[in-house]
């Protein structure tokens, strides 16, 4: 009995540790009440979670407390954080001018070392922070990679500023040519995405138009990024889109270290666009 | 005199580049603006930016009117006047001296403009749209562009007739 609840307390942990990747199936988002703000010392209510259908609350919350950046890069606290059974929500106080980031950004390392002619997988879960108390002393050929996921949003209070755009060189980061605070119906944008710092080439861009419960077609829009890593996008309707980016190829393999190869690690990035009535 | 009360705001309004030709005399826009009456159950004033616009310049908000004497300070809303917003609204600050004004009731309102007061620019020779767009509390949005040329000399006249949130909206510019 010990050993079969155990071994469900493992299975829990799992799919707990799993979410982030394995959400896959379920889009992840967060949308804010507005994006483009005026005047001073406004509040933004965000709702956070993973779901089929865009932007419908249909199955779980995105738990993670997200980090607040402030056009100048301060970070600050999200406000009135709540879990819910099918969504997060929570509070941003806009108490300067430009532009902030909402971002959930999970990293985790993948690898593998040998040990006693063995080779063993790092378990899941392992970070950059834990990664040294989980490879053993006797550890040799430890091979690593890390895994990044990156969520996040935009709003602007007044004009919009660049400087929370500046590449950290973790995950899959955006570069704005158009800034995603001024998009617009009909008119067409261009981002550009850098793989840990660099512009690369061929990654899937996928921009799906919200409101999916009420029509029958998925109206998804499917790129690849270009030789400079970029993308343009022209927006067909006003709404929020929810714009994916990935590193292509079938996703459980390159969840895994390939057989005898290096480990890879998987990247990706996901936001919320909101595209104004011109 | 007038330099005097030139606002900083009204400076960068001003821009660059665009001097008063020497011995013109200043031009004027004049305007009328309609409101329509609207039989509405909840009716709240509209909020009305109107600006111009050249190829290549950045747009110069002449007027935007609205509840510039609330707690908030009326700023709150102005990005629903959503593509003033865009073109000029973002970038100024409110309230901004010869620009900013109340909102205004229902009904034909005369505006006039003289260059070098307030937001409004000397016009050099070229082609200008003046734009009027309108966002009303729980109603619609509105805008109408109207077109025109200045050669300097001749009157330039230009109307639009607005379908929801605006009426008739005449412009003429002199010297």
């Amino acid at each position: 009995m010990i050993q079969s609840r155990l071994f469900k307390l493992a299975l829990a942990g799992t799919v707990l540790a799993a979410l982030p990747t394995t959400a896959q199936a379920h889009r992840q988002w967060m949308t804010a009440s507005s994006t483009v703000v005026s005047g001073e010392n406004n509040w933004v209510t965000v709702d956070a979670a993973a779901s089929n259908d865009l932007f419908y609350i249909d199955h779980r919350p995105l738990s993670a407390k997200p980090t607040v950046t402030t056009p100048d890069g301060e970070t600050i606290e999200v406000a009135n954080h709540a879990v819910g059974q099918m969504r997060a929500t929570f509070d941003v106080h806009l108490q300067k001018q430009g532009t902030y980031r909402v971002a959930i950004v999970n990293q985790g390392v993948i690898g593998t070392y040998k040990q006693g002619g063995e080779t063993k997988t790092l378990p899941r879960g392992t970070t950059r922070a834990n990664l040294a108390e989980r490879i053993p002393a006797d550890a040799t050929d430890v091979v690593t990679a890390d895994n990044v996921s990156r969520n996040e949003i935009y709003i602007t209070q007044g004009a919009p500023t660049e400087d929370i755009f500046k590449p950290t060189g973790a995950g899959i980061e955006l570069v704005p040519m158009t800034h995603p605070n001024d998009l617009y119906a009909g008119e067409s944008a261009t981002f550009q995405f850098l793989r840990e710092g660099k512009p690369t080439e061929g990654l899937t861009v996928t921009a799906i138009p919200g409101g999916i419960r009420y029509r029958d077609a998925l109206q998804d829009m499917n790129l690849k990024t270009d030789g400079e890593g970029k993308v343009e996008i022209t927006w067909p309707e006003p709404g929020l889109y929810w714009v994916n980016v990935t590193e292509g190829g079938d996703e459980d393999e390159d969840e895994r270290p390939a057989p005898g190869g290096p480990p890879r690690g998987r990247m990706s990035y996901v936001t919320v666009v909101e595209v104004l009535a011109s | 005199m007038t330099q005097f009360r030139l606002t900083g705001m009204t400076v960068a309004a001003l821009g660059t580049g665009v001097l008063l030709p020497a011995g013109a005399a200043a031009q004027t826009m004049d305007l009328t603006v309609a409101i329509p009456r609207l039989s509405v159950a909840e009716y709240h004033n509209p909020y009305v930016a109107i600006w111009l616009q050249q190829d290549g310049a950045p747009a110069r908000t002449l007027a935007v009117w609205y509840d510039l004497d609330n707690r908030e300070g009326g700023t709150k809303w102005l990005n629903e006047v959503r593509q003033w917003w865009r073109a000029s609204g973002r970038s100024l600050r409110l309230p901004a001296s010869g620009v900013s004004g109340a909102t205004r009731a229902p009904g034909s309102h005369r505006v006039s403009f003289t260059a070098g007061r307030g937001g409004m620019p000397a016009l050099a020779p070229g082609q200008y749209t003046l734009v009027v767009e309108a966002s009303r509390e729980v109603g619609g949005r509105e805008q109408l562009r109207l077109p025109f040329t200045w050669n300097g000399t001749a009157v330039a006249n230009a109307r639009a007739q607005g379908r929801s949130e605006l009426g008739l909206v005449t412009l003429s510019v002199k010297r």
